[in-house]
């Protein structure tokens, strides 16, 4: 175990290293002169200069990959183009605004997809069975974006129930800090993106579950259970849900991956200040080393997610070979 | 050409299979003669007898589907988005599986050295952000349909080199394959004669499935201002409604896209799951 452990924590880590150099020299050798919109070719030469010194930009591309590896170990992500202010304070508090409205509609999707994938295979056959599939996979199949987007028109705007978006209204807490997470406006502004988001993620669970209880409930051991007489409640969650979950754990560190990366269209829907929302942003405006510090946050977010799902996994199915 | 046939065969034996064909081959259609039938041009602004512009009209009989801020006709607007979508959709799913079938036949075949090379590339892609990257090789490329295809397919490959990698690895146990030793077969030859012919269901399903999600990812990145500005797609029409701020005072503008989109979708991802019951009912969909 504690290999196995060490082993995935070590390809972790090549992951993440290989993820930044490509980074790195993506930016500098793809067409396209990205500090042209910060350097202006219109300035005085010694202008462009100075501004090509104080970006480190005049070293050897070589050297400027060593200080730019060496600075990322002290959380230094360089100089924004867009306002010359040091990257890592626009970014503060971004990572955990992303993980905040992630994560939670995450885990209550993954709840709820397996509780009802679970009762409709139960049942298999009902007309609910097929309207629901049908309703998930539509769901699943209409971009989330879009969702978002009809969840503001009618419960925002149409019944005035939610704010249009944001994290806390405007003006409520001038300064960023501990207290805003803790305000009950601030829960207001998470309800409508969690669920929408929830919403969207519970179809991928809810369908796989459906189909992994199918097959548990031809099993033998569930017939066996029957005629030991066990109650249906009983057989239904200690014998065949358990015994269902299995895929659905295996695919948790997946759907992490891609709920991350598409955090990046819900954030703009809603206007939420997380990384995909500055990422966006960065890229409207040419702001290359925010682009880069954004794009390195969330795939880190990524990474170290599937890597702890993995290492939960292992603790959850006990029967998992280390190799 | 016979593998096709029996896909469509397949999937035809189910009620869900044929419905989603039909409006998959609808949708297809719609790609190629949509342009013909739509009444206006995508990008042509409408004036009414006044010589004032028809902003934000609402469905009529002149705009089925209503007009947009600026005048266009939103039904002749869906007509016309069709096309990027599918052109997208299909080439970039294509593309994706025959990358991911190669790396994975490769893969496994192999093993050794070259599949612990291969799987570590393919690790290193998983954990890559899908939508963020292509996002970012966008803003460093130029931004047009092509750009896009080759954005997705440069990540998609890499759940299908995983799925037939773990096929390959079983198939290369197999009797046949022995046989085709002993008879002299390159291993170019046992690759593609022998294996690949029996990973193809595998394939088909990987290729419903990057479909899906190609045209999803299409209009995302239609939805955040990266695709190309000179096509209308349903993605992109989505995005003008949401930047000019006006989508919440016309729901016709905003409906139709995503409604299609939905469709489409759920109509691929019907067909692909009634093929993967017929071919491999272990394998359900995602495991």
């Amino acid at each position: 175990m504690g290999q196995f452990i060490f082993k995935r924590f070590w390809h972790m880590c090549i992951t993440l290293f290989v993820m930044t150099t490509l980074m790195f020299f993506m930016f500098r050798l793809l067409p396209g002169d990205p500090t042209a919109t910060v350097i202006s070719p219109a300035l005085y030469p010694k202008a462009q200069e100075a501004l090509r010194q104080q970006f480190g930009l005049d070293k050897p591309l070589l050297e400027q990959y060593f200080v730019y590896m060496k600075n990322l170990a002290f959380f230094d992500f360089g100089i924004s183009f867009h306002t010359t202010r040091p990257v890592s304070e626009a970014i503060q508090g971004r990572l955990l605004n992303t993980i905040l409205l992630v994560l939670p509609s995450m885990i209550a999707a993954y709840i709820m997809g397996a509780f009802v994938g679970a009762m409709v295979a139960w049942r298999r056959g009902s007309k609910f069975e097929t309207i629901l599939v049908l309703v998930a996979t539509a769901l699943q199949s209409a971009p989330v974006f879009w969702l978002g987007m009809l969840a503001i028109l009618y419960f925002s705007i149409q019944l005035d129930m939610f704010p249009v978006g944001h994290i806390v209204s405007p003006g409520m807490f001038p300064e960023a800090n501990w207290d805003m997470y803790f305000s009950t406006d601030f829960l207001h502004h998470l309800a409508l993106p969690f669920i929408v988001n929830a919403l969207y993620q519970f179809c991928f669970p809810f369908l796989l579950m459906r189909s992994s209880m199918l097959s548990t409930i031809g099993e033998d051991y569930i017939e066996l259970a029957r005629m030991k007489g066990l109650r249906e409640n009983r057989i239904l969650y200690r014998h065949a849900m358990r015994n269902s979950l299995l895929p659905l754990a295996t695919t948790l560190p997946m759907i992490l991956g891609w709920a991350v990366a598409g955090s990046v269209v819900i954030e703009t829907v809603f206007s939420w200040p997380g990384l995909g929302l500055l990422m966006v942003e960065a890229v409207g405006r040419a702001d290359y080393p925010m682009v880069q510090a954004s794009f390195l946050l969330i795939a880190v977010l990524t990474v170290v997610g599937t890597f702890v799902a993995d290492m939960l996994y292992g603790l959850l199915d006990p029967r998992i070979v280390y190799n | 050409m016979t593998l096709l046939i029996n896909f469509i065969k397949i999937v035809w034996q189910s009620l869900g299979g044929r419905v989603s064909l039909i409006i998959f081959v609808i949708c297809i259609l719609l790609a190629i003669f949509g342009p013909y039938l739509a009444p206006y041009d995508a990008q042509e602004r409408s004036y009414d007898a006044a010589d004032k512009l028809v902003r934000l009209a609402p469905p009529s009989w002149d705009h089925l589907l209503g007009t947009t801020l600026l005048g266009r006709d939103v039904f002749s607007q869906m007509l016309w988005g069709a096309r990027p979508a599918l052109i997208v959709g299909i080439l970039t799913a294509l593309g994706t599986v025959i990358i991911g079938m190669n790396v994975g036949l490769v893969s496994g075949y192999f093993g050794g050295k070259i599949d612990t090379i291969l799987m570590r590339i393919t690790d290193i892609f998983l954990g890559l952000p899908f939508l963020p990257f292509i996002i970012v090789l966008l803003a460093l490329t130029e931004r047009n349909i092509w750009t896009i295809i080759l954005a997705m397919m440069a990540v998609m490959w890499r759940s299908t080199a995983r799925i037939v990698r773990a096929e390959v690895l079983s198939l290369r146990e197999r009797q046949f394959i022995a046989a085709a030793r002993t008879t002299g077969a390159s291993d170019v030859d046992i690759i593609y004669r022998e294996i690949a012919p029996n990973v193809m269901p595998l394939a088909l399903i990987g290729v419903t499935f990057a479909l899906a999600w190609a045209i999803i990812t299409e209009a995302s990145i239609g939805f955040l201002g990266f695709s190309d500005p000179n096509v209308v797609s349903w993605g992109s029409i989505i995005y003008e409604a949401y930047a000019s701020q006006m989508m919440y005072r016309a729901p016709w503008w905003v409906l139709p896209p995503g409604i299609a989109i939905m469709i489409l979708v759920t109509a691929v991802y019907f067909i692909g799951r009634a093929y993967e019951e017929v071919i491999n009912p272990r394998l359900k969909e995602g495991g």
